[in-house]
């Protein structure tokens, strides 16, 4: 399984492979917006505005998934400084970055009809914007350091730093009193949102979910030719 | 098995993940006053004095039967179910405020259990259910 992610290997990984994963996806999120948009009944108190839920929860989902598999990698780097991590980490980044932006923005178009405000900072939000701040920085070092190697390096760090404040978002609205409500799913409990609207959800996130791998084998795969280019480059 | 480098990355990694865990468990332990986004009626009840100029926010559910509208002034009683606080406000209020629904109050405290605010925003939890269930729930009650 983790050999296919070598370098040499995903260079071999045929677009008809993505195509079809593509075809998928499509097919997913069919189902899903059909779903979620006519056959989920509307919230008994937030009416259809609870819509949004559908694609805030999977990309807020996505946003912190990624930095977490950038984090970890990039602590696997830095102990073992395998090179081809941190290539995995760098193609993770754009698509956490999109999501992280998709969360906050459907967030707060949720939260003026709901709450009454678009912004508040209280500590779910804020620290999300921090998560969206670590992710420009993380790509920004990739982009200011032409050295493989410092980038590399700086980045990683980054990205452990950065590992820390995701326990802080997902335990923000438990541990303080915030604006933003609790997690309606959860591991140890039963989820509080009703079936009916927790079906679109899930096909909802496996679609986003089935988005995300294609995007991060493309640009996996770019990445591996550009460091391969850049190798060849300096030798000669 | 493992080189003596790698060894070394890894006994330093491991003190900056543990002492980076401790920094920020601190930090926000002593910013705990700051990153809480309002306070409960107890929470007012039992701080030992809160300006009545500073303006801050006081959160809890609206207690049932207590809401009563005047001309353009609204006046209702916010609950955490072990301390109430009065609360009078002017204004908009947003769709989601009800009886028994979270709320947020922004303002300034008059005293302890008088609260005027110039902000209300609605407290969303975390039932999501269509409004057939909801009746159902309430039936069987």
């Amino acid at each position: 399984m983790i050999k296919n992610f070598f370098p040499n290997k995903i260079l071999g990984l045929s677009n008809k492979i993505i195509t079809n994963i593509a075809w998928v996806m499509i097919l997913i999120f069919i189902i899903g917006i059909i779903y979620s948009l006519f056959i989920s009944p509307a919230d008994y108190i937030q009416g259809d505005s609870a819509r949004i839920m559908y694609v805030h929860v999977p990309a807020s989902f996505i946003a912190l998934g990624c930095f977490a598999f950038m984090g970890t990698l990039s602590i696997c780097n830095l102990v073992f400084k395998i090179k081809f991590l941190s290539l995995v980490a760098k193609s993770l980044a754009p698509i956490g970055i999109i999501f992280t932006i998709i969360s906050i923005v459907t967030g707060s178009l949720w939260g003026k009809p709901t709450w009454g405000i678009w912004w508040a900072w209280d500590a779910r939000l804020t620290s999300m914007l921090i998560l969206l701040f670590f992710y420009i920085i993380y790509i920004l070092t990739w982009k200011i350091f032409d050295n493989f190697e410092k980038a590399n390096k700086i980045s990683s760090i980054i990205a452990v730093i950065g590992l820390f404040n995701l326990p802080v978002i997902k335990y923000s609205v438990d541990w303080w009193n915030t604006l933003h409500q609790p997690s309606s799913i959860t591991l140890t409990s039963a989820p509080t949102i009703h079936y009916t609207m927790l079906i679109p959800l899930l096909i909802m996130l496996v679609g986003f979910i089935t988005y995300s791998i294609i995007m991060f084998l493309i640009k996996y795969k770019i990445e591996v030719m550009k460091f391969k280019l850049n190798k060849k480059r300096n030798n000669k | 098995m493992l080189g003596k480098k790698v060894k070394s990355r890894i006994f330093f990694s491991t003190i900056l993940v543990v002492l980076a865990t401790i920094t920020i468990f601190i930090t926000l332990k002593s910013l705990e006053e700051n990153v809480v986004y309002f306070y409960s009626p107890t929470d007012i009840y039992k701080k030992p004095q809160i300006l009545s100029s500073e303006k801050i926010r006081v959160g809890g559910l609206v207690k049932k039967n207590s809401i009563t509208k005047k001309e353009t002034s609204i006046n209702f009683i916010i609950t955490d179910l072990k301390n109430e606080i009065f609360v009078s406000y002017k204004g908009l209020l947003p769709n989601l405020f009800a009886e028994g629904k979270g709320v947020i109050a922004e303002g300034k405290l008059k005293d302890k259990k008088y609260f005027v605010a110039n902000k209300i925003l609605a407290k969303h939890d975390e039932n999501y259910m269509p409004p057939e269930v909801k009746d159902a729930l309430d039936k069987s009650k």
